[in-house]
C-alpha cells in the first residue's frame, strides 16, 4: 500500500493550486496521502491543504528560515520526513522543480519528472523532447519514488475535505550560504503568456495594430494573457514577445482561444498541449478547425463584440 | 568598420556538396601539402543537399577506392528499373531507354553520401566549416579572384549589429573552388563580371521537389527504380517524377519540372502533390509519414549553357558550371568528375589556368555533348520531344546539329497571352496539407531578425507590372511559400497589395532568382548556420 | 576561480523528433547533433565572467562516449581553456551524471558550477540540483541574471512568479535559463586553435561512479493527435461550451 507525501506550494499567503493537482496525481496512483507545508506563519495555507479531497494528514513545518521556498532549506525537512512513505511528488512549476531533485539526491535516488499519467504505483507516463515522445518510465521498486507532476495533464481537486494537521518542528537550522533577496512580480497587469492558464490569440486576420486593441481587451476581461501568430508578428500587429509557434514560444494553457489564424502546423506546435483549442475564423477551410476542439466560423470582431456583451 | 580577419589557404573551396568535396579530397590525396579549406553555409554537411538520387558509382570507385567495403548510410544497389507514362487514372509502361538503365548504380542519399565523404576529407586534413556563408568574392588589387569573405553574423533586421554581431573573416587562397550547386549566387556574380557566358547559351533549369516518407511494411521494395513522366503534367510542360524504393521502409519520392513552363498560374508544388494521387502511387504511400521534404533548383542547360569555367583566381565545377546530365537524371557523377579534374588540375599546374579545355576534352563533357539535344528537344511539347530525344539516343548525339537552349524567365506568358489546359487534376488528401505544411518538414530555419536575404530589386515592380502582366507569380512557384501578396492596410477588400517574405521559410532553392520574369529577386546567402535540415535527403 | 560547465550533446533542436515504429526509443539515427542550447548558454556566461576578470579559467566537461568530443571542441572553439571528457558507453541518469561531476569537482576545486537548466531530449531538469545537493552547496536555479560579487553570486531566478533574487556563497551550482544570454558566435579561426587546447579523457570506472538506482525507460509513443472538434454557430453557443466545460 503506498503512502504518499505531497510537498505543498504557496506563496506565504495561499495555496497555490498545483498542489490540488498533485494530489488528484496521488489518487491514481492509490493509497494514503499526506500533505508537508513548510513555511512560516502557514496555519491558513495548512488548513486550505487539510480542506483537499482525500488528503489523510498535514504536516506542518512552521519555523522562520523555511518562509522563503529555497530548496537548500526544504529539501531537508522532506528529506527528515521522506522514510515513512513510497511516495514523495511535488508539482512541476518553478518551486517544485527547483526542490524535488535535492531531495531525490539526498535520497539517493533518481527523479520521474513530469508525471502525466499513472500506469500504477510504479510505473508512469511522462513526455521528452519537448512532448514530442511519451515514455513508460517504471522507477526502482523498494526505493523511494521522487517525482514531479505535469501541472498541465490533472485538474485540481475539490475541497470537501478535513484532514488532521500535525505541527511539527524543523528538523534543520538555516543554510547559511544562501539567502532569499526578494521577488519581482511579473510586470503588468495580463499574466504571463508562457505561463497562463487562459490566452486568447490574434493572427493575420485582425489585420492590424489597431484591431489588436479588441484582442488584448477581450484578453482582460477574461483575465488571459495574449498570443500572436508569426504572420501578425511579421505584419507589424504586434511584438514579436508575443509570437506563439514553432519559432515562438511553446505553451500549454488549459484554454486557448484563436482568432484570425489560419492553423499552420508551425503555430499548431506551439499549442498542442494546450487543454482546449477553440478557434474563430472566417474561412472554413482553415486548417485549424481540423484541431480545434470547438470551431467557429465567422468574423473574428463581431464574435468577439458579441463575447464582451455576454462576459459583462 | 574594423579591417576583417584573414585566413589564408592554398585553396578555398565553397560548397560541400560532391564536386567540392571530391575535389577537396583529389587535391589532398594528390599534394598532401595544400592546405585546402571547405566552406559550407548550412550548419552541418548535408543539411541543404536533396537529390533522388541513383549515382553511377565510377567517380567514387577513383577516388575512395574501398567505399564499397564502407558504404555511406542509404545505399542500395539498383534492382530494377520501371518508367511509366501516367494519364489520371491509368498508366502505361515505357521501355527503357538506354541513358536509364540503372544496373551497376545505387540509389543514396545524396545528404547522407556528402556527411560521409565529410570526414574521410576531414581525415586528409582539409578543414571542413559548416555554418559559414561564403558572401562575397574577394577580389585582389588588380580585380582577379583572391579568396572569398564570410558573411557578417548577428546583424538584426535593419543591418544593424547585435550584441552577438561577429564580423565575417577573409579567407585568402590564390585559387578559389566555386562548387555552390546550382544558381550559386558567387557563381551567378562570377559568370557576369567575367562575361563566362557569353559564348553559350543562357542556362536553363527546373526545379526538384523531394519528399522522404516512411510507408507502410512491405510497399517499399528496396532497389527499384521509378521514374513517371505525363500526368499530371500538361504536353507542354516538361517534366516528371522519380520514386526511388529504400530500406526499412522508406520511398524518396520527388518532382521535376522544367523552369521553362509558360502557363504564369502554374505551380510547381502543385503538381508534385498531385503526382502523388496518381492510383499507383497513392498505393505506395497511403497510410505512411513524411520524414522530410524539400526543394531545389537543378541545372538542364547541359552542354550548350556550359560557360567558360576558369577565370583569373577561380573555376566553377559542378552544377556552378551545370554539368548535370538531364536524360540521365543525374549529376553526382558528373560533379565528383569535375571536381577531381579541377583537382588535378590545380595539383599538376598549381594554376586555374588552362582548367576549361581540359574539362571540355574530359569525360564529363563527352557525356553533356551526347545527349545534349534531348532536353532543347521537348520546347516543342512531349511528343515530338519525345520523337527527337529517341533519334538522339538512338544516334549517341552524333547528328550534326546543336538545338539552342532558351533562357527560363523569359519562357512566362503573360496573363492575356495564355490559357491553361485542363491538366485533369484531382481533389487530394495525403500530406502534406500545403506549401507551409511541407515547408515544417524541411526543418528550415532563420533567425527572423537578420536582414531578408531575398532581395527585390525594384520593388515597385511588383504592385504595379508584375500583379497586371503576370499576378505575382513568385507566390505559386516559390515551393517553401515565402512570397505572399497581402493586403496593404490588412483589410483583403480594398485590394491595395503589398508583397509580404517570409524569408524565413526559405529552402534556398533559387527558383525565385531563376523564373522571376523581370530577374529582380536577388538570392544572397542569409546568416550561416541558416536555412533547410534536411535529414538523409 | 574555475569555472566547470556541463555540456551535454543531444538531438538538434531543429530535427523533426519521431517515434521509432516498434516504441524503442526516438530516431536518432543520421541525425545532426549539436551542444544542448542551454549548455551554450552556460558557457557564454562563465566566458563572459572570465572576460570580466572574475575567473581565470573555464573548463567544459562532457559525459559520453568519443563523439561528444566533437561537442567539446566546439565549446573549447567559443572560448573554453580546456575539456574533460567523462567516457562511457552508457547511458547515465541525473544521480550518476551528479556522482561524476563531484568527483572531477574534487578534483578541480571550482568556485562556480554552471549547467544548463535542462537537456532537451530528456527535458529532466535534475542534474544541477542533485549536484548541489551531493556537493552540499547552493543550488541557483532558471537563473536569467547571474553578478559575481567577490566570493558570493546573486542570481536572479525566473520563477512562475516572476523574478525571484537570491543570494549564494561560492563555490555554487547556478542552472541557466533561456534569457540569461545570447551565446556568441564561434570565430573561424578559434576553429582553428580549439584543436591545439586540452581534451582530457577520463574513463568513468577511474572515477569511482556506476550507473545505478537508474529509473527503467519503456514504451516510447508519440503524442496524442488532436482531431478535429465540434463546430459553433455563434458566440453564445461558443460560451455555453466553455461553461460546460469549467473554463469560463
Amino acid at each position: 500500500m503506498s503512502k504518499i507525501l505531497i510537498i505543498a506550494e504557496h506563496d506565504g499567503q495561499s495555496l497555490n493550486p498545483s498542489t490540488a493537482k498533485c494530489v488528484n496525481c496521488a489518487q491514481a496512483i492509490g493509497g494514503d496521502i499526506d500533505i508537508a507545508v513548510f513555511g512560516s506563519g502557514i496555519n491558513a495555507i495548512a488548513a486550505e491543504a487539510a480542506a483537499l479531497d482525500s488528503v489523510n494528514a498535514v504536516i506542518a513545518v512552521d519555523a522562520e528560515h523555511l518562509a522563503a521556498p529555497l530548496a537548500v532549506n526544504w529539501a531537508p525537512e522532506a528529506v527528515a520526513l521522506s522514510a515513512d512513505y513510497s511516495h514523495v511528488l511535488g508539482p512541476s512549476t518553478t518551486i517544485g522543480r527547483d526542490l524535488m531533485p535535492r531531495i531525490a539526491a539526498l535520497a539517493g535516488v533518481n527523479q520521474v519528472s513530469d508525471i502525466m499519467e499513472v500506469n500504477g504505483p510504479d510505473s508512469f507516463k511522462r513526455p521528452i523532447y519537448a512532448g514530442n515522445a511519451i515514455i513508460d518510465v517504471d522507477p526502482p521498486a523498494g526505493a523511494t519514488v521522487v517525482a514531479t507532476v505535469r501541472v498541465a495533464s490533472w485538474k485540481a481537486v475539490g475541497s470537501t475535505g478535513g484532514a488532521s494537521i500535525d505541527q511539527r518542528a524543523a528538523s534543520g537550522g538555516a543554510a547559511s550560504h544562501t539567502r532569499y533577496i526578494g521577488l519581482e512580480s511579473g510586470g503588468g497587469e495580463r499574466p504571463d503568456l508562457q505561463s497562463a492558464a487562459k490566452v486568447v490569440s490574434g493572427g493575420r486576420g485582425v489585420g492590424s495594430e489597431e484591431g489588436f486593441e479588441v484582442i488584448y481587451q477581450l484578453a482582460d476581461k477574461m483575465g488571459a494573457a495574449v498570443g500572436a501568430s508569426r504572420a501578425a508578428v511579421d505584419a507589424g500587429y504586434c511584438a514579436n514577445d508575443m509570437q506563439v509557434g514553432q519559432t515562438g514560444k511553446i505553451i500549454s494553457p488549459d484554454l486557448y482561444i484563436a482568432f484570425g489564424i489560419s492553423g499552420a502546423i508551425q503555430h499548431v506546435t506551439g499549442i498542442k498541449d494546450a487543454g482546449t483549442i477553440v478557434a474563430v475564423n472566417k474561412d472554413s477551410e482553415a486548417p485549424i478547425f481540423e484541431i480545434a476542439d470547438i470551431g467557429l466560423v465567422g468574423d473574428l470582431f463581431s464574435v468577439i463584440s458579441d463575447l464582451e456583451q455576454m462576459l459583462g | 568598420m574594423t579591417e576583417r580577419e584573414v585566413m589564408e589557404y592554398d585553396v578555398i573551396i565553397v560548397g560541400a556538396g560532391p564536386a567540392g568535396l571530391s575535389c577537396a579530397i583529389r587535391l589532398k590525396q594528390l599534394k598532401p601539402e595544400l592546405m585546402v579549406a571547405v566552406i559550407e553555409k548550412s550548419a552541418e554537411i548535408g543539411a541543404h543537399i536533396l537529390s533522388g538520387a541513383v549515382i553511377e558509382p565510377g567517380p567514387l570507385d577513383e577516388l575512395l577506392p574501398g567505399w564499397r567495403e564502407n558504404p555511406p548510410p542509404t545505399c542500395i544497389p539498383v534492382d530494377r528499373d520501371e518508367i511509366w507514362l501516367l494519364s489520371q487514372q491509368g498508366r502505361r509502361r515505357l521501355p527503357t531507354p538506354p541513358q536509364q538503365k540503372n544496373h551497376g548504380n545505387f540509389i543514396v542519399s545524396l545528404g547522407a553520401m556528402c556527411a560521409w565523404m565529410a570526414p574521410q576529407a576531414e581525415a586528409l586534413e582539409v578543414d571542413i566549416f559548416p555554418g559559414y556563408a561564403a558572401s562575397e568574392i574577394r577580389f585582389t588589387g588588380n580585380g582577379e579572384v583572391g579568396g572569398v569573405i564570410i558573411g557578417d553574423m548577428g546583424v538584426d533586421l535593419e543591418g544593424n549589429a547585435k550584441d552577438t554581431f561577429m564580423q565575417g573573416i577573409e579567407i585568402h587562397a590564390p585559387i578559389t573552388i566555386l562548387s555552390e550547386g546550382c544558381r550559386g549566387h558567387l557563381s551567378k556574380q562570377l559568370i557576369k563580371k567575367f562575361e563566362l557566358d557569353k559564348d553559350s547559351d543562357p542556362q536553363t533549369y527546373g526545379i526538384g521537389m523531394k519528399e522522404l516518407w516512411q510507408v507502410k511494411p512491405g510497399k517499399s521494395k528496396p532497389g527499384l527504380v521509378q521514374h513517371t513522366t505525363r500526368w499530371p503534367l500538361d504536353s507542354k510542360t516538361y517534366g516528371g517524377s522519380f520514386i526511388y524504393h529504400l530500406e526499412k521502409d522508406r520511398i524518396a519520392i520527388g518532382f521535376v519540372t522544367g523552369l521553362d513552363y509558360e502557363d504564369p498560374e502554374f505551380v510547381p508544388f502543385e503538381a508534385f502533390q498531385q503526382m502523388k494521387h496518381h492510383p499507383m502511387v497513392r498505393d505506395l504511400l497511403e497510410g505512411g509519414e513524411i520524414l522530410s521534404s524539400g526543394a531545389r533548383a537543378i541545372v538542364e542547360g547541359g552542354y550548350q549553357s556550359l560557360p567558360k569555367t576558369e577565370m583569373p583566381g577561380a573555376l566553377l565545377v559542378g552544377d556552378s558550371a551545370g554539368t548535370l546530365n538531364v536524360p540521365k537524371i543525374k549529376g553526382t557523377h558528373q560533379a565528383m568528375r569535375c571536381g577531381m579534374l579541377a583537382a588535378e588540375h590545380i595539383a599538376e599546374t598549381s594554376s586555374w589556368q588552362g582548367f576549361d579545355a581540359k574539362l571540355r576534352d574530359s569525360a564529363v563533357v563527352k557525356e553533356l555533348h551526347k545527349v545534349r539535344n534531348i532536353r532543347p528537344a521537348f520546347y516543342k511539347g512531349f511528343w515530338r520531344g519525345f520523337l527527337r530525344a529517341a533519334i538522339e539516343t538512338v544516334t549517341a548525339g552524333k547528328l550534326p546539329t546543336t538545338l539552342k537552349v532558351h533562357a527560363d524567365h523569359s519562357a512566362l506568358k503573360k496573363l492575356d497571352e495564355y490559357t491553361a489546359p485542363d491538366r485533369h487534376w484531382v481533389k487530394r488528401d495525403l500530406p502534406p496539407r500545403d506549401r507551409l505544411a511541407a515547408v515544417y518538414f524541411a526543418a528550415t530555419e532563420h533567425d527572423e531578425d537578420q536582414p531578408v536575404h531575398l532581395r527585390i530589386l525594384e520593388p515597385d515592380v511588383c504592385t504595379t507590372r508584375c500583379v497586371v502582366e503576370y499576378d505575382n507569380p513568385c507566390t505559386r512557384f516559390c515551393p517553401a511559400h515565402v512570397y505572399e501578396m497581402v493586403a496593404a492596410d490588412g483589410i483583403e477588400e480594398n485590394g491595395a497589395n503589398r508583397l509580404q517574405i517570409n524569408a524565413a521559410n526559405c529552402v534556398h532553392c533559387k527558383t525565385c532568382d531563376i523564373k522571376d520574369p523581370y530577374q529582380i529577386i536577388q538570392w544572397v546567402t542569409p546568416e550561416g548556420g541558416s536555412g533547410p535540415n534536411y535529414q538523409t535527403m | 576561480m574555475k569555472i566547470l560547465i556541463g555540456i551535454k550533446r543531444v538531438v538538434d533542436y531543429n530535427v523533426r523528433i519521431r517515434v521509432l515504429p516498434d516504441g524503442s526509443g526516438v530516431d536518432t539515427d543520421g541525425v545532426k547533433m549539436s551542444v544542448n542550447p542551454f549548455d551554450e548558454i552556460a558557457l557564454e556566461e562563465a566566458l563572459r565572467i572570465k572576460e570580466a576578470g572574475n575567473a581565470d579559467e573555464v573548463i567544459v566537461v562532457s559525459v559520453g562516449g568519443d563523439e561528444c568530443q566533437q561537442q567539446l571542441r566546439t565549446g573549447l572553439a567559443m572560448g573554453a581553456d580546456r575539456a574533460i571528457q567523462i567516457q562511457t558507453s552508457e547511458s547515465l541518469q541525473p544521480l550518476s551524471l551528479a556522482r561524476a561531476f563531484l568527483k572531477i569537482i574534487e578534483r578541480e576545486d571550482p568556485g562556480l558550477v554552471i549547467l544548463g537548466k535542462q537537456a532537451i531530449d530528456d527535458d529532466n531538469s535534475q542534474t544541477g540540483q542533485m549536484l548541489a545537493a551531493l556537493w552540499d552547496r547552493p543550488q541557483a536555479t532558471f537563473a536569467s541574471g547571474l553578478v559575481i560579487n567577490g566570493n558570493a553570486a546573486t542570481v536572479t531566478r525566473e520563477v512562475d512568479a516572476g523574478l525571484e533574487t537570491i543570494e549564494v556563497d561560492l563555490p555554487a551550482v547556478v542552472t541557466v535559463d533561456l534569457r540569461l544570454n545570447e551565446p556568441r558566435f564561434v570565430k573561424l579561426p578559434d576553429i582553428m586553435k580549439a584543436k591545439r587546447k586540452p581534451l582530457e579523457v577520463v574513463p568513468l570506472s577511474e572515477l569511482g561512479v556506476t550507473a545505478e538506482a537508474n529509473i527503467a525507460v519503456g514504451k516510447h509513443v508519440p503524442p496524442p493527435q488532436r482531431g478535429k472538434g465540434i463546430l459553433v454557430e455563434d458566440a453564445a453557443q461558443l460560451v455555453e461550451q466553455l461553461k460546460n466545460r469549467g473554463l469560463l
